[in-house]
C-alpha cells in the first residue's frame, strides 16, 4: 500500500500523549477527514498512546499517511515493551482494566477505527496497529 | 497553545466557573479535579459550570475527570453542569462506550446558569427541614 509519509513520536510521558494528539490531528486533517472522522481517531490515539505509557511503561507511536487509489487513510502503531497482555480478549471487554482506568481503551479504539489489530506477548510487550479510512 | 499547570477556577455568587481552553494533559486534569474540589468546600459553593467548548475531544480520561467532578461535587451538596460540548466530541464519546452518566450538561452558557439556580432556588424552597416536616 503506497505509503505517502511516515512520523515516528517517543510515547514517555503525559506531554507526549497531548503532542500524539496533535501531530495525529494534523495528518488527518491534512488527509481530508471530515471533523468527526478526524475526532474518532485522534480520541483513539489518545486511548492508545495513554495505554503504551500506563501499561506498557511507555513505547513509541508511528503515524503514517497512506494512500489505496482515491482512499486516503491514517495508520497508527504503538509499540511497547513492556509486560505484554496475557488474554487479549479479555482485555479488548469493555470495562476490564488493570490500570484504574475505565477499560474502555482498547475497546473504544477499536470501534474508533476501520481496521485494528494487536499483538502481545507476555513479558515481550505489544504492538497495536489501527487504521481510518477517509 | 501556552503550556499551563493549572486551570483557571472563576468565583460567581455561589457558583464556580471553569473554562477548559487548552489540550489536558493527564496530569492538568488530576490537577483541576482536585482543585476544584477544594474550591467548593472553600467557597461554600453550590455549583459548578464547567464549559468544554473549546475541547476537541474528550477521551475516557477526560470523560471520566468529568463524572468524577460530577460526582464529588454532588456529594458536597454543589451541582455541576457540562457545557459547550461539542457535535463530533459527542458522537465520538458514544461511540468510544462513554455516555456520562450522572453528568448534567446543557448546550449554552445561559441554559447551564438556568439550571444550577433552578437546583439552588429548589434547595432554598424546601428547606433543611422538609424531610421530617409532617404536613
Amino acid at each position: 500500500m503506497p505509503l505517502i509519509r511516515s512520523d515516528k513520536l517517543p510515547v514517555a510521558s503525559d506531554g507526549d500523549i497531548v503532542m500524539v494528539r496533535q501531530r495525529v490531528r494534523a495528518m488527518a486533517v491534512e488527509s481530508g477527514f471530515s471533523l468527526v472522522d478526524q475526532t474518532k481517531i485522534v480520541t483513539a490515539a489518545s486511548e492508545l498512546a495513554r495505554n503504551t505509557l500506563v501499561h506498557g511503561g511507555g513505547g513509541t507511536a508511528e503515524l503514517e499517511m497512506l494512500v489505496q487509489g482515491a482512499r486516503r487513510g491514517v495508520r497508527l502503531t504503538f509499540r511497547d515493551h513492556g509486560p505484554g497482555i496475557a488474554d487479549i480478549a479479555a482485555a479488548m471487554r469493555d470495562g476490564v482494566t488493570t490500570g484504574g482506568g475505565l477499560g474502555l481503551g482498547l475497546g473504544g479504539a477499536k470501534r474508533l477505527s476501520n481496521e485494528f489489530d494487536i499483538q502481545s506477548r507476555p513479558g515481550e510487550g505489544t504492538v497495536v496497529r489501527i487504521t481510518r479510512w477517509r | 497553545m501556552a503550556d499551563v499547570d493549572r486551570i483557571p477556577i472563576l468565583k460567581m455568587g455561589h457558583f464556580l466557573l471553569v473554562s477548559i481552553q487548552v489540550d489536558m494533559h493527564d496530569r492538568l486534569a488530576m490537577t483541576l479535579q482536585d482543585d476544584l474540589t477544594s474550591s467548593i468546600v472553600k467557597n461554600r459553593a453550590r455549583g459548578v459550570l464547567i464549559d468544554i467548548s473549546s475541547l476537541e475531544i474528550v477521551d475516557s480520561f477526560i470523560g471520566r475527570m468529568l463524572a468524577n467532578i460530577a460526582a464529588m461535587s454532588r456529594v458536597l451538596d454543589a451541582e455541576t453542569v457540562v457545557v459547550g460540548m461539542r457535535p463530533a466530541v459527542a458522537i465520538t464519546l458514544v461511540e468510544l462506550g462513554m455516555s456520562l452518566t450522572g453528568v448534567r450538561t446543557a448546550l449554552t452558557v445561559e441554559r447551564a446558569m438556568e439550571m444550577l439556580r433552578g437546583s439552588v432556588g429548589e434547595a432554598a424552597r424546601r428547606g433543611p427541614a422538609d424531610a421530617t416536616d409532617p404536613v
